[in-house]
């Protein structure tokens, strides 16, 4: 009962908050938007006893990027930025793939419907004094099974860390 | 509704604990963080050789309370162009982060709000890490200059100071292989020997970055009078303001708190692995003892009566703390049968002052610095941190990582590890220098274009 409570205050916040992150005016107040919607991101993470993503989120996501977001969109000139047209001539491709997204969940929903129990996968929550402890789960799964995924991802983000100090680097 | 109800029952049934522990921070920590500035106003005044605030109650006892009582009734006074609803935000968000990051730590091995999270550590830095939010949303939502270049700096300073900080923190918890937080101090228990020791350069970074983080001279440069009247908190007034600083005296616990787990053996009494030193068990009630006798020897000095029984009040306080620190360590030797049934208490009381103690006397270096070195330049701060601090903290990561694996090698234990720590902790530190000698030179020979900063005001 608690468990889904928490889940759709969470679930509430997070839709609520990205369609406002979506329809502000004001590019700051569409951040904060955005921040609320991560949390409750986290939130849902939590609910789930997935205690490591629930931090990892909050400490990469809003932590981390949010914090360079703002500190981006402060320097921007606000007044300029308000008079320009926000969204370009994308509508029609918008449409488009939120059509196709839409009739995508719609039909996952639909043939769930049609066969109780085997659509989506819904997992009864163990107790959690039950579950092995979350950071070290995590840590095995990624440093064993996945091994090669993880140092492949990781290359990819030292490469992409070079190439911004390499562009950011004074041309002399 | 009737499910409503029953569900709110469950969770109060389950949770009444850890809320009435949150609720009692949330009460109590302002009066702690008023004390820590009169605290803070002594030791300035001490070292600049003054009396400090000594007007409301024997030698300025009660100030914090008059502080607070004037803060409250300020006119609070919102600027016409700022963004209202931000404004207001912001604060509340530093402290909020602030005080949400509190209920992570474990002052002893009895108190903890949320017991045992198997994240421990993280949830504390990563909450605390939000407050920034406050801080940068608060200078942009004042629509004022000197505001927006305090955030500015704050936020480029924390993203830049938090990396060094996750570091150091990564190379203490490579000792532990753990994240919850009575794990961490448990594992030092075991080894009989603090962190501080065997990582000490990770000590050392995280104390720098520590302070660079909660925005505390010599490296308070979102908030330096001289250059930006008081930075994000320039438009901010009363109450509101008052809150900007207590987020930042409760970081200030918060990352005291974090150093102390991590690295100073949390409530573990000082050599609590060697016998012959048992005898430290009775230093905190005599020091307490010591702290009423004083009180009680300065009574005839005070000039009004009033002000005589407020000081023998506070010897009765200290006295009575005296007595519950006292009585599970003298209780064993008169009556050894108890001894099994004491043992928890002493472990919760004692190592509630330990830890406390150790906050102490980390917070007490953090104003011994600010009162002793000038404030640094923006743009040393950041070299500092990453010509410096960065690559010093990734490099100790490393080492200290190899120095367990010889140290496993040679089933090398407690204070045995120090053998494979210390040159670990020399070489990081020898790299790092070897790393800014070169960074120097670079920095020497294109000298002629000198990054004129955009922050630097």
């Amino acid at each position: 009962m608690l468990d889904k409570i928490l889940f759709y205050f969470f679930a509430g916040v997070a839709v609520a908050s990205a369609v406002l992150m979506v329809t502000r005016r004001n590019v700051v107040h569409s951040a904060i938007f955005l921040i609320t919607a991560l949390l409750a991101t986290a939130g849902i993470f939590l609910q789930l006893r997935a205690e490591f993503l629930f931090i990892v989120q909050i400490i990469l996501y809003v932590g981390g990027i949010m914090v360079l977001f703002i500190f981006v969109i402060m320097l921007v000139n606000l007044d300029v930025a308000l008079q320009q047209i926000q969204f370009a001539r994308q509508k029609w491709v918008a449409l488009l793939v939120a059509l196709a997204l839409a009739g995508q969940v719609g039909l996952m929903f639909w043939s769930s419907r049609k066969m109780p129990g085997q659509g989506l996968p819904v997992l009864t929550a163990a107790a959690a004094e039950h579950l092995p402890a979350n950071s070290e789960e995590v840590a095995k799964s990624l440093f064993g099974s996945y091994l090669l995924p993880f140092e492949i991802a990781s290359v990819l983000l030292l490469v992409a860390m070079i190439g911004a100090v390499v562009m950011a680097k004074k041309r002399t | 509704m009737m499910n409503a109800l029953q569900a709110t029952n469950e969770f109060l049934r389950l949770y009444w604990a850890p809320l009435l522990c949150g609720m009692a921070v949330v009460a109590i920590l302002p009066l702690i963080a008023g004390y820590i500035v009169l605290v803070e106003r002594k030791i300035m005044a001490d070292m600049q050789a003054r009396l400090g605030p000594m007007r409301v109650g024997p030698h300025g006892l009660l100030q914090p309370i008059a502080d607070a009582v004037k803060l409250l009734i300020k006119e609070d006074i919102i600027p016409d162009n700022a963004d209202k609803l931000v404004f207001w935000l912001a604060p509340v968000l530093s402290v909020g982060a602030a005080l949400l990051s509190l209920a992570g730590l474990a002052i002893g091995p009895a108190f903890q709000i949320a017991q045992d999270i198997n994240i421990g550590i993280l949830f504390v830095v990563g909450i605390s890490a939000m407050g920034i939010f406050g801080i940068v949303l608060g200078g942009w939502a004042s629509n004022s200059h000197y505001s927006l270049m305090g955030a500015l700096r704050s936020s480029a300073q924390l993203v830049s100071y938090e990396t060094a900080a996750g570091m150091a923190l990564v190379s203490a918890l490579l000792l532990t292989g753990t994240l919850n937080i009575k794990s961490i101090v448990e594992a030092q228990s075991k080894e009989g020997i603090w962190f501080v020791l065997l990582a000490p350069v990770a000590f050392f970074t995280y104390l720098v970055a520590s302070i660079a983080e909660t925005n505390r001279a010599p490296f308070d440069l979102p908030e330096a009078e001289s250059e930006l009247v008081a930075g994000y908190m320039t438009e901010f007034s009363g109450f509101r303001w008052s809150l900007y600083f207590l987020a930042e005296y409760t970081n200030m616990i918060v990352v005291a708190s974090v150093a102390t787990t991590l690295f100073l053996g949390g409530w573990l009494r000082p050599f609590a692995s060697v016998p012959w030193l048992n005898f430290l068990d009775f230093a905190p009630p005599v020091l307490i003892m010591a702290i009423a006798a004083y009180c009680v020897l300065r009574v005839p000095k005070q000039p009004t009566r009033v002000q005589q029984l407020f000081m023998l009040a506070v010897a009765g306080l200290c006295f009575v703390t005296a007595l519950v620190l006292a009585v599970p360590v003298v209780l064993p030797i008169i009556k050894p049968s108890v001894r099994e049934a004491v043992a928890p208490f002493y472990a919760g009381i004692h190592g509630g002052f330990w830890f406390i103690f150790k906050v102490s006397v980390y917070i007490y270096l953090f104003m011994w610095l600010r009162f002793t070195l000038p404030r640094y330049r923006f743009d040393q701060l950041m070299r500092l941190g990453w010509h410096f601090l960065i690559p010093l903290s990734i490099i100790n990561v490393l080492l200290v990582g190899v120095a367990l694996i010889v140290g496993a090698y040679f089933h090398l234990q407690g204070w045995g590890l120090l053998l494979v720590t210390t040159p670990a902790a020399i070489l990081a530190l020898l790299a790092a220098f070897f790393i800014l000698a070169i960074e120097k030179g670079h920095d020497a020979r294109q000298d002629q274009t000198a990054t004129s900063d955009f922050y630097v005001g």
